[in-house]
């Protein structure tokens, strides 16, 4: 993959020209309808859903509020089963070990099960720099890579791809596939010849992690295609980025997310590969298994008070097929790997906010309309998080006195403090500046007009009305 | 809680409430002293300029039994972020008082469909309404209060009014506040999608229970020289065959 996200626009520069792109907005209204649908449909066959949820929730967080002890617990339960743990601060240091346990065995080409923290981290580029050619072997990740184009969507990144799209994008990029058509079963058989050379030239591969159980140093990938199985069984050499908030203390714990996931995912009542291993076992699959657990920002979102509930996210997507600005303006506005409700959460909360415009504007990417909370299978309350981290945005500015923030909406906001402190005040406002078009010349008319009319203000405020009228009696 | 925008924009709305309230034998009273609840300036992430409103909600109000006000989203304010501006205030300058009055103020707001139907434990209001109506649940009153069908249960017990399903109702319209000036492209889009549902009821009028988001509906029906008007919850529940004979 050649293309990265470095560099984007606000994210209202962003989404201005996605929504012009009608075969985009086409596409995506289509996809995320259907797994919209399908999940509703799937969840709503589990009674205790509610429940599922809840437990979801308390056993991420308790996790997390003993990371440091089960992060240790892991690395020796890893190290006993014959794995390798490395600790990574960051995308370079960690991207730097993978290069390094390829470069060690003379390896130049690895084959990828789909994994969200490898894009995170830009590791495709990273390794081809150090010379090292990284092939996807998830379909939608394929389609992506081969078409030079970014993800748009944690689940499905080629969401944004039509078939005859991806169609034109194997006729250009796979030998032998010239001839096909748009059927679906067509794609798919180009993909998995061309993947089938792949799987078994290759020597090494490279993972994230679902999941990764502590009491037994047992890592998870949950996966549709079986791409993900072949990776970690036929290569001789594994390395796995696990994110430090993908611990879960137990196998009993481990079940409640098997449960929550595939439904709220893809819509499916289970998904058709997990795999888990741990560790090396002698004379079967990978002889060496290095496993690299990253910080990369966790630590600083975890510090967080109200943000901290992101890192319970299983990246399952239910957000984003739910959010209606995602539906309209698709992933690549949001500027990140992590697109949609989540993305707009959780890349503010791992980068920090006050430095980067693009992520300063993420928390407003959203309506707060709630509908993203509503599906989340671990209970974050995105909306929530979002309102917390633009007081976050403001404060950051306030101190710094820097102009990422229009000062127009600073004053707007300090003037509407003065006037709304006093009935009175507001009252004369109401009469002497007629508040409504006071009101819409805050709001910014030009925007709000473009497609809408403003309401004609009333006569009397019913303020007045009710002084004038000694409320309603006279 | 008569709420800012009604006050400015929308006084029929507050009238309508006098009205109604009234007709349903409670003593209702317009405390002048209150302003604007501090959800723009929360939800834009001006905490601190949210104080002064906070203030004057807490003077206002503190001492009646109820706080009643048309707005899903403005009682969602009142429940749910008040707390959070009260605690903050609390940190930086060490006064417990805005807490405390929160502590009283929030339990007793009251979206104006729950108090119907909670508080009163009445769904048929009298009123009467011979319209083809569909309904918009505004999402702060769906999924912050979780009023659920309160108002679907109120406009079904209006008589003449003949009420059709919106598709795809309980998704957002794209007001979100400040949202619609700073995403504006993405709000007219989804506001657009909006309308064209609300059209394809064949509604005369459509109900809601934020006059927020049925002013950003109704600027893009109106645009659209839709011939549908948008009408606030208590507008249809305040009106009565002697009243809409009067009009």
């Amino acid at each position: 993959m050649t293309a990265t996200f470095v560099g984007m626009p606000r994210f209202p520069v962003a989404a201005k020209a996605a929504l012009a792109d009608t075969q985009l907005r086409r596409n995506l209204a289509h996809a995320t309808a259907t797994i919209r649908d399908k999940r509703a449909r799937v969840v709503a066959e589990v009674d205790n859903w509610e429940e599922l949820r809840l437990a979801g929730a308390a056993i991420k967080d308790a996790a997390l509020f003993s990371l440091d002890t089960q992060l240790v617990l892991l690395e020796e339960r890893l190290t006993a089963a014959g794995a390798t743990v490395r600790w990574a601060r960051d995308a370079a240091e960690a991207c730097a070990i993978v290069a390094e346990v390829a470069q060690a065995h003379d390896i130049d080409e690895v084959v990828k099960v789909k994994s969200m923290v490898t894009l995170e981290i830009g590791l495709n580029e990273a390794l081809e720099a150090e010379g090292i050619a990284a092939w996807e072997t998830d379909l939608a990740e394929l389609i992506v890579q081969l078409g030079d184009d970014l993800p748009s969507h944690i689940l499905v990144p080629a969401i944004h791809r039509n078939r005859a799209e991806i169609r034109e994008i194997f006729q250009r990029r796979m030998t032998g596939a010239e001839g096909i058509t748009d059927e679906p079963a067509a794609l798919a058989g180009a993909a998995r010849t061309h993947l089938r050379e792949k799987f078994l030239n290759a020597r090494m591969a490279v993972s994230g992690a679902n999941f990764a159980v502590a009491e037994t140093g047992t890592l998870v990938v949950v996966e549709s295609e079986g791409n993900g199985r072949m990776c970690l069984t036929l290569p001789e050499v594994l390395v796995s980025v696990v994110g430090i908030e993908k611990v879960v203390p137990t196998w009993e714990d481990l079940d409640v997310f098997l449960r929550l996931l595939p439904r709220s995912a893809t819509g499916e009542r289970m998904n058709p590969y997990t795999s888990t291993w741990t560790g090396v076992t002698p004379r079967d699959g990978p002889q060496e298994v290095v496993v690299v657990l990253l910080d990369n920002g966790r630590t600083r979102a975890l510090a967080d008070q109200v943000g901290r509930q992101a890192l319970r996210c299983i990246r399952c997507s239910a957000c984003l097929n739910s959010c209606p600005v995602y539906e309209r303006v698709g992933g690549h506005a949001y500027g990140s790997v992590y697109p949609g409700p989540i993305g707009a959460i959780l890349n503010p909360l791992l980068k920090g906010v006050g430095t980067d415009p693009q992520v300063d504007s993420l928390p407003y990417a959203s309506s707060l309309c709630g509908a993203c909370f509503e599906v989340c299978p671990v209970r974050i309350d995105i909306p929530s998080v979002l309102v917390d981290l633009r007081a976050q945005v403001v404060d950051a500015h306030r101190a710094r006195r820097w102009g990422g923030i229009p000062s127009t909406q600073t004053v707007a906001m300090k003037g509407a403090a003065v006037t709304f402190g006093s009935g009175r005040r507001l009252g004369l406002a109401e009469r002497f500046a007629r508040l409504g078009t006071g009101v819409a010349s805050r709001f910014g008319a030009s925007g709000w007009t473009s497609a809408r009319d403003l309401p004609r203000a009333p006569r009397e405020s019913f303020r007045a009305w009710w002084r004038r009228t000694d409320g309603g009696r006279s | 809680m008569v709420t800012c925008i009604n006050d400015a924009l929308f006084p029929d709305t507050g009238r309508a409430v006098v009205t109604l309230l009234r007709r349903l034998g409670v003593e209702v009273d317009f405390p002048e002293a209150q302003t604007c609840c501090g959800q723009p300036m929360v939800n834009t992430g001006y905490l601190d300029e949210a104080v002064p409103p906070l203030r004057s909600f807490v003077k206002a109000f503190d001492g009646y039994d109820a706080i009643v006000t048309p707005s899903g989203s403005c009682a969602g304010s009142a429940r749910h972020q008040h707390g959070i501006v009260a605690q903050r205030h609390f940190q930086r300058s060490g006064d417990p008082a805005l807490v405390a009055a929160v502590e009283r103020t929030a339990p007793r707001t009251y979206e104006l469909s729950e108090f119907l139907v909670d508080v009163l434990e009445v769904t048929d209001v009298g009123a009467y309404f011979p319209h083809r109506v569909t309904y918009h649940p505004t999402c702060h009153s769906l999924r912050m209060l979780g009023v659920g069908d309160r108002p679907v249960r109120l406009l079904q017990a209006v008589r003449g009014l003949d009420l059709v399903e919106l598709p795809r109702a309980e998704e957002c319209c794209g007001f979100g506040g400040t949202f619609a000036v700073k995403n504006a492209d993405t709000s007219v889009a989804m506001v657009s999608d909006k309308a064209r549902h609300v059209r394809e009821t064949g509604a005369e009028v459509l109900v809601a229970g934020d006059n927020s988001c049925l002013m950003n509906i109704g600027g893009a029906l109106t645009r659209q020289r839709a011939g549908v008007r948008v009408m606030h919850l208590a507008e249809i529940l305040a009106s009565t065959e002697q009243r809409t004979a009067a009009s």
